[in-house]
């Protein structure tokens, strides 16, 4: 659905998305990374277990929520992407102690 | 709407809806006067437990009440949710109190120790517990639990929930909630009583006075009394998180939809505009002392609440001698005593009299004779 620009000179910037790496670029937020990576990063909210994808970009809507680094219920939008970095999409609630 | 009414409950607050419910369940037409968004309200502030363990260090009576209350819990949530489809979720799990030290542990089983060598306490079999056993029911706790107290008649409620239950209730029962309908004057005359409020007189056969904390200034209109005290609490509240604390705390709990709430603060302020941050720290340490792995939960709502809380401390009962028909119920722990309230306090109301063998020892009268022993107000 979403497609980079061809002029998008950024340097790329490896993460990892449930075990698999994909290319996002430096200064993208995990949001759009996630977005970006054509993958099924959807992620399901806490009570009903709907279907997510991040909406507003940034920061009031808590609908790009994911577990970044072993840290749930982090804002993908507000947090922008460093090499190595693990993100999991979210199925309900965050677990306690992570 | 009609202004002619069998009993008028002033106050739409958990008590007066819950009398209220009670009294449209047996067919009484009946109408509920509020105050408006305005008012300091506890219904809505509240921590939701459904409590027994400690109750009545000071005063027996209340012991049986409230176990008494609890016993019939169940059968308001059924009822609730055959009537409304609202489920309140309550749970009647068992609940902790638990210390963070030997020394508070000692404590803890003293107080016990005095309300079971009350005599005519109901036995509500609490049990004191070690940090081994504790850990066997509530595997996540930290390394500073020395060890708590069980009981297993406690468990806990979605309390706004149930607020909202009850309301669409009083609304199947045909009873009318009139908010903006704060009652400044009350007249007596002929057996009847006229509500003054901005909105125009309401008239009725009989009165219950639920107005909260406000109920001190109407009962000596009708020839009652209600010395109050109140005090602030303050609550926390964290995101959702899956399931990990199977039973609830007097100063903790998890909610249904998975949230975590931390309470149970005291202090003698009257003012629930703001939150005080070093008592919010203080419950926020203790929590994650008690559960370390809440430390990684973000906090997403923080409020203040004032308790209705009778001088001291114990729910007040009472009807008025001058203008018969005249009631007044009070007290903390209003979720708690829902039951009792609606199934219980309800039909005394409708029958015209309260029965003293249940509830003659709440009187306001005991406020106007000599203390037999110097009461230490308890908020669970
Ligand atoms: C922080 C906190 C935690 C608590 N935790 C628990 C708990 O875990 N378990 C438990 O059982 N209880 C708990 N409680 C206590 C419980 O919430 C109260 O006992 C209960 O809500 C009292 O209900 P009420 O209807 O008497 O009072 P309120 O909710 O204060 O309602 C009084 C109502 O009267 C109306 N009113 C006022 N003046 C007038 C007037 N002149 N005319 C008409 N209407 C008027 C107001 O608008 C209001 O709606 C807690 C309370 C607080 C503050
Ligand atoms: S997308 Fe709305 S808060 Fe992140």
């Amino acid at each position: 659905m979403f497609r980079r620009i061809e002029e998008d000179r950024r340097k790329p910037v490896e993460i990892i998305v449930e075990g698999q790496s994909i290319t996002a670029r430096e200064g993208d937020s995990v949001a759009a990374a996630l977005l970006a990576s054509g993958l099924e990063v959807r992620r399901a909210t806490a009570v009903s277990g709907e279907p997510r994808l991040p909406y507003c970009m940034m920061g009031v809507c808590f609908d790009c929520l994911v577990t970044i680094d072993g840290m749930g219920n982090r804002q993908g939008c507000l947090v922008p992407v460093r090499d190595g970095m693990r993100i999991e999409i979210q199925k309900g609630k965050r677990e306690i102690g992570r | 709407m009609r202004n002619e009414y069998d009993v008028a409950v002033v106050g739409g607050g958990l008590l007066g809806s819950a009398i209220a419910w009670g009294l449209g369940r047996i067919g009484q037409r009946v109408c509920v006067l509020d105050e408006g968004d305005i008012a300091k309200r506890a219904s809505r502030a509240n921590f939701a437990l459904v409590w027994v363990q400690s109750k009545g260090l000071g005063m027996p009576a209340y012991t049986g009440w409230t176990v008494k209350a609890s016993n019939s819990w169940a059968k308001l949530a059924e009822e609730l949710k055959q009537q409304t489809g609202l489920d309140v979720c309550f749970q009647r799990n068992g609940g902790f109190h638990l210390a963070l030290s030997e020394s508070e542990l000692e404590q803890r089983a003293e107080t016990i120790k005095r309300l079971h060598n009350q005599s005519g306490g109901t036995d509500y079999q609490l049990e004191i517990l070690d940090h081994g056993q504790v850990a066997k029911m509530l595997p996540h706790i930290g390394p500073e639990v020395a060890g708590g107290s069980f009981c297993p008649l406690d468990g806990h409620v979605n309390s706004l929930r149930l607020f909202r239950a009850l309301h669409t209730g009083l609304a199947r029962f045909g009873i009318d909630y009139r908010p903006e309908h704060a009652v400044t004057k009350i007249g007596y005359e002929n057996g009847a009583f006229r509500l003054a409020t901005p909105k125009g007189e309401i008239m009725a056969g009989k009165i219950v006075l639920a107005a909260g904390n406000t109920n001190q200034v109407l009962a000596p209109m009708v020839g009652l009394d209600a010395p109050m005290g109140p005090t602030r609490g303050q609550i926390i509240v964290t995101e959702r998180t899956v399931p990990f604390l199977p039973h609830p705390l007097t100063t903790l709990r998890q909610t249904d939809e998975g949230t975590v709430m931390i309470g149970d603060s005291k202090e003698e302020m009257l003012d629930d505009s703001a939150t005080n941050m070093p008592i919010s720290s203080v419950m926020a340490d203790r929590a994650q002392r008690m559960f370390p792995m809440l430390g990684r939960l973000n906090v997403v709502r923080m409020w203040s609440g004032i308790r209705v809380m009778p001088k001291d401390g114990f729910p007040i009962y009472d009807q008025s001698e001058t203008c018969p028909g005249a009631f007044v119920a009070c007290c903390h722990s209003g979720v708690t005593l829902a039951a009792a309230h609606a199934y219980e306090i309800a039909p005394m109301i409708a029958a015209g009299t309260l029965d003293r063998k249940k509830v003659g020892a709440f009187t306001a009268k005991r406020f106007h004779q000599p203390a037999q022993e110097k009461l230490n107000v308890q908020t669970h």
